[in-house]
């Protein structure tokens, strides 16, 4: 009794303040997982009780051409989008870094893109600029080009969303203005009366003092477009099209959860995300070490 | 006299060098000036042209990529705020800052008090919970979503405001936690024990003390949550069908769908106005905005 008397005493307080976010954990994170779990060897329509197929979903997955389109387009989305869009945020912090005048107007009219970016609105803007008579044709007509539907062609509807993740780079370039910041200036001194011309100052010295930046930049920015939807969406109409070129793997398990209430698949959908996220995340870290340096 | 001669030109020499080289200096920082701005009024011409476009007649948008209308309209908002089947997107506008306010207060409270009590206070397994919820903040939501929604629906929520309020009251967004943990260890302990001195307790302490001095944590939360939720699309998607209870973002989205391609003018002029809180925020908070992104690592 004395010894429940003391635990009680020493912790009630500290749950207390927790309780909400425990009771979230709990009902909206943990119970949910393992219910999407068990919902992925399912096949569960919401309307009738869940009916036990083993791996079923998993395999099926293998053989859904549209399944595999998503993957595809994800793909790319994330191994070309996301390099590109901080090759952009690192060249332009190091071209706002060096004590320029008017930085902070600079650094804010970059930054509204990464602002506004997520919204439908943007979306929606995005679908009429590279359509068919669209501002970029118009643009294009201005200087005796002929354009095309980019929107509605196959070949080039997933191009144009990632300009659109591209032209939000500016939230990560906050993040590596900050980081070169950090930069002590001596280190150049040093190196420029060490003769270290401008190119060799950015391979020895900004690259490695900015590395653990870059690698928190790669992995926010990977896991963030995995999980893009809103876009691609908008863009297409819900549908991924044309020709599923831009099904993105989370419209893709929106469409099966939600419009054909195939629960147990878009579970099994989602379990692969997860995975495939946490691997991805993993062999970044892993590679890091090679290439991150820290400051002992 | 020879030598002095010799010297003087050779100083003359070195001046003008030195000219020479102040003035490449200064013409590469006007190019480099020029490029930024250059590169800036590119990335912005897209808004900009939607903000001019939103007050062009529907014929001028399709031909004109200026920024300056040739003529100058407000039909186009007259014609969008009227919205669609009788509903006005002042409806649409009230609803969506009845669900941020509400999940500012949700996001601010519970958030707070996970943080004060990892920051501040003493418990068993305080460590393994710690770990536990910054796991929660790698985690994709699609793995959640799908239980949570049957979860919703068999309490009779799907439809209303609730699922996309009552996951803020229970602290699910776990980066405002870590923003303000990180915050609320740099209050001094002298603080707390002058005010346990005077018989303060822990709860009030929190609302008397941490809350007050954790204030700019907390109004970077209200921020992020402000533009995280106005931009939410997904949840708001799924969980409401109704359209007296739609957002500006359904809002737009069904517009998008019931006018097709004809109706780009009063489309663009209610996007507008849906960035238009967005930008205010950011024009009053861009401190706090540009802070909690360089040291949170939260996206815009």
């Amino acid at each position: 009794m004395e010894v429940v008397k003391r635990i009680w005493k020493r912790n009630w307080i500290g749950y207390l303040f927790l309780t909400p976010w425990l009771i979230g954990l709990i009902g909206l994170t943990a119970i949910p997982m393992m219910t999407s779990l068990y919902l992925s060897f399912t096949s569960y329509d919401m309307f009738t009780s869940p009916d036990w197929i083993g791996a079923q979903n998993y395999l099926e997955m293998f053989q859904d051409r549209k399944w595999i389109a998503s993957v595809k387009v994800t793909s790319i989305y994330v191994f070309l989008g996301v390099p590109l869009q901080l090759s952009f945020a690192l060249a332009i912090a190091l071209l706002l870094n060096k004590g320029i005048k008017g930085l902070k107007v600079y650094r804010a009219v970059y930054y509204v893109p990464s602002l506004f970016g997520g919204s439908v609105a943007i979306a929606i803007l995005w679908r009429q600029i590279f359509g068919g008579e669209g501002l970029i044709n118009n643009l294009l007509a201005y200087l005796g080009l002929q354009g095309m539907n980019w929107i509605s062609s196959p070949d080039t509807a997933l191009y144009t969303l990632i300009v659109l993740t591209i032209w939000q780079f500016g939230a990560p370039m906050v993040i590596f203005l900050a980081g070169l910041q950090q930069i002590p200036v001596d280190l150049y001194e040093a190196a420029r009366i060490d003769g270290a011309g401008r190119f060799k100052q950015f391979v020895r010295i900004t690259l490695p003092m900015l590395s653990p930046i870059i690698l928190f930049n790669l992995i926010m920015q990977i896991i963030s477009a995995f999980q893009a939807f809103t876009p691609a969406y908008i863009v297409s109409g819900g549908t991924g099209g044309p020709l599923n070129s831009t099904l993105f793997y989370t419209l893709y398990l929106y469409q099966n959860g939600f419009t054909q209430f195939q629960m147990g698949y878009a579970s099994a959908m989602a379990w692969i995300l997860l995975v495939t996220i946490g691997i991805v995340t993993a062999l970044v870290f892993a590679t890091s070490k090679k290439w991150v340096f820290y400051q002992g | 006299m020879k030598t002095e001669v010799a010297s003087m030109e050779k100083g003359t020499k070195l001046s003008t060098n030195v000219n020479k080289k102040k003035s490449t200096i200064h013409i590469s920082k006007i190019l480099k000036h020029a490029f930024i701005i250059m590169l800036g009024v590119a990335m912005l011409y897209p808004l900009i042209w939607m903000f001019s476009s939103s007050f062009k007649p529907e014929t001028e948008i399709f031909t004109s990529p200026s920024f300056w209308p040739e003529t100058f309209t407000l039909a186009n908002y007259v014609e969008g705020w009227k919205g669609l089947s009788g509903v006005s997107f002042g409806k649409f506008f009230y609803n969506s800052f009845f669900l941020v306010s509400l999940a500012i207060i949700g996001n601010v409270m519970s958030c707070s008090m996970a943080a004060y009590a990892f920051a501040k206070l003493d418990f068993a397994f305080k460590k393994v919970w710690f770990g536990l919820m910054l796991m929660t903040l790698m985690l994709p939501f699609h793995v959640t979503v799908i239980p949570q929604y049957i979860i919703f629906n068999n309490l009779e929520m799907v439809n209303t405001f609730w699922p996309l309020i009552l996951p803020k009251f229970m602290a699910v967004e776990g980066f405002f936690i870590f923003l303000m943990v990180q915050f609320i260890r740099g209050i001094p302990r002298e603080l707390e024990e002058a005010a346990e001195i005077d018989g303060c307790g822990k709860i009030r302490m929190y609302w008397n003390l941490i809350l007050p001095l954790a204030l700019p944590a907390v109004i970077t939360t209200m921020i992020f949550t402000f533009i995280w939720t106005w931009n939410d699309f997904f949840g708001q998607l799924l969980y409401l069908s109704d359209i007296n209870k739609y957002t500006v973002a359904l809002g737009l989205r069904m517009f998008l769908d019931a006018m097709g391609q004809n109706s780009w003018g009063a489309m663009f002029a209610m996007s507008i106005l849906s960035l238009v809180p967005l930008f205010a925020i950011f024009i009053f908070f861009q401190k706090y905005l540009i802070e909690g992104i360089a040291t949170g690592g939260l996206k815009g």
